[in-house]
């Protein structure tokens, strides 16, 4: 009786961020320079619905700016947003760490020296290659940073693992990013592409984007959310999982690699976009409670619609130009997370 | 019926060791307490069966060899109570006592509906009953311990093992717990190994008492060959 009320508590979180994340993605594609009026996309959104009719007065041409070069950013921003949010609290459960974010093992800075290696290599013109090769190899940087920290981390024995694997993960950060530093000295004319790259895009995004990291979101996606009832039993620590009977180096090997395979898919096409991962199911734990079985599923949602809202302010404020989306997702996120934390402290 | 077997057990951490030579034959319902000092190496014998150290020597679970087996089964057959277990403190009593269903949910599956009577019965006979929606937070130390105790019996495994399972309690409720695992003993038939402190509670339980003194265990009786 007492856990049914749990369980559709649950849903009713889970309907209402799903609702807050589709109203975010329409307010997306509603807002932007260029483009037709506003309030015509919603209808014109409604008419697509089979059956439904309403005549939106949007030319073709309008609706084009609103298709192809808005919607596959709302879409990215949700599907990078959930997966770095998702891996966050992932990795925060395995590790049981609350400081802990996706880039923890290497991640970021494997893909950043790939997305250097390329910018340095290929010179200034990489889209003369039949692929970009700039998703592709800084997503292989980033899975071989990781794989190289685990094997490392797990190799000095059982005993200290956990330790072990985030100090090899600390020395393989530091070893890529002194040769990502190295090559850019050498290649100073593109520097500045490089910082671009680290502090976040998705400018460019275009529906081939969202079509490269579906299928490496969608498996990682599938993987974390099924271990949301294993990664609360770790909450009780190693000994006490082991003895309840949880095979723990397994459990964690496994959400390593599926938060990683996420991780990395994204920061291939947007970059290093900081501080979602932490600071999303931080708020969601702060609502709801820490359990994972409801902070995964709501990092997900609302990790989505956090980083579609914060896109917009990025893309208008200082038309035509851009801020870039890490910049303005720690200052719009920062002091909303401190308010949140705020009122909670108080209030209990 | 033995249930629990060690044999020539010795635990070592790096050059130190821990237990030397620890033998000892448990039948279904007997309560065997190790006592002695801190540093005995009590909690070590404990650990080892748990399956939580590496040890040489042999340590069996219906004949089983410890390390031969997963942790599923492990935790099927032998419920560990920690000395200083690790309380989430925003977890419900419900969700808590839930974790002693793990061994018997399948990797990716979720508690079914016997798994949830079990814990209310669980509750129930821990007089724990109407607190299922209460945070760990609100819990008093006795209450936390009895919660620790009715997760361990929610794994519903034949040899529970206690590691100074009431040195947080006042005389009182040290006497209430016990007696609540010797009640539970009585009934399911439980193989009891306890590591205590307490001399006077332990000789009131313990239908054997195991002296670990200075790594090396003594007894009464004589030292059981294996």
């Amino acid at each position: 009786m007492t856990s049914a009320r749990g369980g559709s508590r649950l849903w009713l979180w889970v309907v209402s961020s799903a609702v807050i994340l589709l109203v975010s993605c329409v307010l997306g594609l509603m807002i932007g320079p260029a483009g037709p009026q506003w309030w015509r996309i919603p209808l014109e959104l409604l008419d697509r619905i089979p059956f439904v009719n309403i005549d939106s007065g949007i030319a073709a041409r309008d609706w084009t700016i609103v298709w192809q070069i808005r919607a596959p950013r709302v879409v990215l921003a949700a599907i990078v947003g959930a997966t770095l949010s998702l891996s966050g609290a992932s990795f925060q459960g395995v590790f049981r760490n609350p400081l802990v974010d996706p880039y923890l093992l290497g991640v970021a800075a494997g893909a950043g020296l790939g997305a250097t290696l390329v910018f340095a290599l290929g010179g200034s013109r990489p889209t003369d290659w039949l692929i970009d090769p700039l998703p592709l190899v800084s997503f292989g940087g980033g899975m071989a940073a990781v794989f190289f920290t685990y094997m490392v981390g797990t190799s000095f024995g059982k005993t200290r693992s956990n330790i072990s694997l985030v100090l090899a993960g600390v020395a393989v950060t530091s070893l890529a990013t002194a040769i990502q530093t190295f090559v850019l000295q050498r290649n100073n004319d593109v520097v500045r592409q490089v910082y671009a790259w680290i502090l976040g895009r998705l400018s460019s995004a275009t529906w081939g984007d969202v079509r490269l990291v579906l299928p490496y979101v969608v498996v990682s996606t599938v993987v974390l959310l099924m271990h949301r009832r294993l990664l609360d039993v770790l909450r009780v620590g190693d000994d006490e999982a082991l003895a309840l009977g949880t095979n723990i180096r397994r459990v964690r090997l496994i959400v390593v690699l599926a938060a990683t395979l996420g991780t990395a898919s994204v920061v291939a096409v947007s970059g290093l976009i900081g501080f979602v991962g932490i600071i999303v199911p931080h708020a969601v734990r702060l609502i709801v409670g820490a359990s994972y079985r409801k902070v995964l599923p709501l990092s997900v949602l609302l990790g989505g619609a956090f980083l579609v809202l914060v896109d917009i302010p990025s893309r208008v404020l200082s038309d035509p130009a851009e801020i870039p989306i890490g910049v303005v997702t720690a200052f719009f996120g920062a002091p909303f997370f401190l308010l949140l934390l705020r009122t909670r402290e108080t209030s209990s | 019926m033995t249930v629990l077997g060690f044999c020539e057990l010795r635990v070592t951490y790096g050059d130190h060791v821990a237990v030397e030579s620890y033998n000892d034959i448990l039948h279904s319902g007997e309560w065997v307490c190790v006592i002695g000092p801190n540093g005995a190496g009590k909690s070590s014998v404990l650990r080892a069966a748990a399956g939580l150290i590496d040890y040489t020597g042999s340590v069996a679970v219906d004949q089983k060899e410890i390390p031969a087996t997963s942790a599923r089964w492990r935790a099927q057959h032998i419920a560990f109570v920690p000395q200083s277990p690790l309380i989430p403190h925003d977890m419900t009593v419900e969700e808590y006592v839930l974790l002693g269903r793990n061994p018997y949910i399948p990797y990716f599956g979720v508690e079914s509906a016997s798994d949830r009577e079990i814990v209310v019965d669980v509750l129930h006979s821990l007089d724990l009953e109407g607190f299922e929606r209460r945070k760990l937070a609100t819990l008093s130390g006795g209450e936390i311990q009895r919660l620790v105790i009715a997760r361990a019996l929610a794994q519903q495994a034949p040899v529970l093992l206690l590691d100074e399972p009431t040195s947080a309690l006042d005389i009182g409720h040290q006497q209430h717990a016990l007696e609540l695992v010797d009640r539970l003993r009585r009934e399911r038939g439980l193989t009891v190994v306890s590591a205590m402190h307490d001399l006077t509670l332990a000789g009131m339980y313990a239908d054997r008492l195991i002296l670990m003194h200075q790594v090396v265990a003594w007894r009464k009786e004589a030292r059981p060959k294996c």
